[in-house]
């Protein structure tokens, strides 16, 4: 089995590119804000960009090696890049573009990704999706033994990638190719991939599986880039071996996680419930506040109160009644409240 | 207020176009076309107008060949002092005619700079066909280069990137990408080249001479016409109008070619169609 090593050291506009990576017969996404790093350590592996400082290695093949000397052109490397806008050849049919890689699988591969029928339109007359389509099929054309992804659903609408989505995470699960994508949507990265690096200035904050990072964020900015509440506060040694937070909102909120001092705590939105009068149930951390508003998302529906947004079923929020304006108590148990430090 | 203002714009118009379409129809109706062709089998016009075409084809292959990889350079890599090797390259934009001509004799002359090592080659450049070659070539390629860099630098760098990946080497990135790409481009750039090269004077006739038949061109010849025979020399200039009006023509083809079909044109459908 083929491993991918990469070690990238490169200065950008802004701050230094500083990445480790290993990676086997996975995908492994990259997330993070635009203007992170992200794309350049897909171009430094396919060879585009030269690193100050670097390594990258396929096995026991050498790609990259600034301190040998080593630097493989990009058509000697194993590598199928999937460009951000798909970058597919204007003046070239689809089946030119796919031929353009390797001309040994064409028809094989137009079938694959049902573009058979559009062989001979040019990229210019095809959908979001269909495009997406092609540019896969003709990074595959070339059988890379590497499979890099840019940014690969954010060209499209949001109808459409709801569906790419779905089609590229049953790709990836068939094709088992050592698969490096880049996204800056953390739900896009949990879907496709198996493991997840937040990235954030040159460096990768945590890397673990989509599970771990929501049980257990690094710091205050993995916990909300993977979607969390953060709430400021002092932290202090409370009642029944719990940890009191006091909030900068005002207020006080338990937790499990142990800490002293500043500290940010953690909250998603699934882990807390509404109700229009406190539950006399085991949670013990209940916050009131008014609704700001209401965003249905298709079965769900996302609640912003006071500090908080909450997730709950779009029949919970029927069942409530709820509408702006409204007094509600938002609750969630101390076990689902995570201690991070602040960044 | 605004009334006479636009008054004002039409009028300016008006003037220009009157101005500078007066000459070409003047032309035209003092050769009425009976006289134009016969003319044209006329000696001495016949061998100015070969002249002018071999010299101007020859120099516009050689533009051809060696401004098209050269704009490629200087469009797809940075280097250090880039932007003087442009300047230099487009500085016979700005030079007089007559400091161009006297620049290659002083260049390419029997007492010039490389006239000892061309002379112990037997090679005499001055007053022959190869000078008038030389001279629009100086003349004319500027026109061509900056097109051609201009062209090369709108190709997306992702597509040249992507064709990388695919296993395509310099070469054929080249050859299969940035040259289809471009093509539009440098098919406009490459006509007005053409269309300056076809009209060269100045620096032709301090460099070439004006030997009728060998370095005679057709803008000289109009010129030696003037005095004795004004007929030769207007049947002469009516037909350079005809050839730079044709040039003109497919120099506007080419550009708005570019912006046709070939490159993208985004449509946003709504979804993947099954």
């Amino acid at each position: 089995m083929d491993t991918l090593t990469v070690d990238l050291d490169h200065p950008l506009r802004s701050f230094r590119l500083e990445v480790g990576l290993e990676l086997g017969r996975e995908t492994l996404a990259l997330v993070g804000p635009s203007g992170a790093g992200k794309s350049s350590v897909l171009r430094a592996i396919a060879g585009l960009l030269r690193p100050e400082r670097g390594r990258v290695e396929l096995g026991r093949e050498r790609w990259l090696d600034t301190e040998r000397g080593v630097d493989v052109p990009p058509e000697r490397r194993s590598v199928g890049l999937v460009f951000q806008d798909y970058a597919l050849f204007p003046h070239l049919s689809v089946r030119g573009n796919v031929a353009f890689g390797g001309r040994g699988r064409v028809d094989e591969l137009l079938e694959r990704f049902r573009i058979s029928h559009l062989a001979a339109a040019r990229p210019g007359e095809l959908s979001g999706g269909e495009r997406q389509r092609v540019a896969l099929a003709r990074a595959l054309a070339r059988e890379p033994a590497v499979l890099l992804l840019d940014e690969p659903l954010s060209a499209l609408d949001a109808h459409t990638r709801g569906v790419v989505r779905g089609e590229l995470a049953e790709l990836l699960e068939g094709l088992r190719l050592p698969t490096l994508l880049v996204t800056h949507d953390f739900e896009d990265a949990a879907a496709l991939a198996d493991r997840i690096g937040v990235t954030a200035g040159g460096r990768i904050l945590q890397l673990g599986s989509a599970g771990e990072l929501l049980a257990a964020p690094a710091d205050a900015f993995v916990a909300g880039f993977t979607g969390a509440n953060l709430l400021p506060g002092t932290a202090r040694a409370g009642r029944d071996g719990l940890t009191e937070v006091a909030l900068d909102a005002g207020g006080t909120a338990a937790t499990t996680d142990a800490g002293r001092g500043r500290v940010g705590l953690a909250v998603y939105p699934w882990e807390i419930s509404l109700a229009r009068v406190a539950p006399t149930d085991s949670t013990l951390n209940h916050v009131r506040g008014e609704v700001r508003s209401l965003v249905p998302l298709g079965n769900r529906v996302r609640v912003r109160l006071g500090p908080l947004t909450a997730e709950v079923t779009a029949a919970s929020a029927e069942r409530l009644a709820l509408a702006e304006g409204d007094l509600l108590v938002a609750s969630f148990k101390a076990t689902a409240a995570r201690l991070v430090p602040l960044g | 207020m605004s009334r006479l203002f636009s008054l004002l714009l039409v009028t300016a118009l008006a003037l220009a176009l009157a101005f500078l379409a007066l000459p070409v129809l003047a032309l035209f109706l003092r050769v009425p076309p009976a006289e134009l062709i016969r003319q044209l089998g006329e000696e001495r016009a016949r061998e100015a107008l070969i002249v002018s075409l071999t010299t101007s084809l020859v120099a516009h292959l050689v533009i051809l060949a060696v401004g098209t990889p050269a704009a490629y350079l200087l469009a797809t890599r940075a280097f250090r002092g880039r932007a003087l090797v442009v300047s230099l390259l487009e500085l016979p934009l700005v030079l007089p005619p007559a400091v161009a001509g006297l620049g290659l004799l002083a260049a390419f002359g029997r007492s010039g700079l490389l006239g000892e090592e061309l002379s112990a080659l037997g090679v005499e450049i001055p007053f022959t066909q190869l000078a008038v070659v030389l001279a629009i070539c100086f003349v004319a390629s500027p026109f061509y280069l900056r097109a051609a860099i201009a062209a090369f630098e709108a190709v997306d760098p992702a597509l040249l990137g992507a064709a990388r990946t695919l296993g395509a080497g310099p070469e054929r990135v080249f050859s299969r990408i940035a040259l289809p790409l471009a093509l539009g481009g440098l098919g406009a750039g490459s006509t007005l080249a053409f269309a300056r090269g076809l009209g060269e004077f100045g620096a032709t006739i301090m460099f070439a001479g004006s030997l009728p038949g060998t370095t005679q061109t057709a803008p000289l010849a109009i010129y030696d016409a003037l005095d004795e025979d004004f007929e030769v020399a207007l049947a002469l200039g009516a037909l350079l109008v005809v050839i730079s009006v044709a040039i003109l023509l497919v120099a506007k083809l080419l550009a708005s070619w570019t912006r046709s079909p070939s490159t993208s044109t985004i449509r946003f459908a709504p979804s993947g169609s099954r």
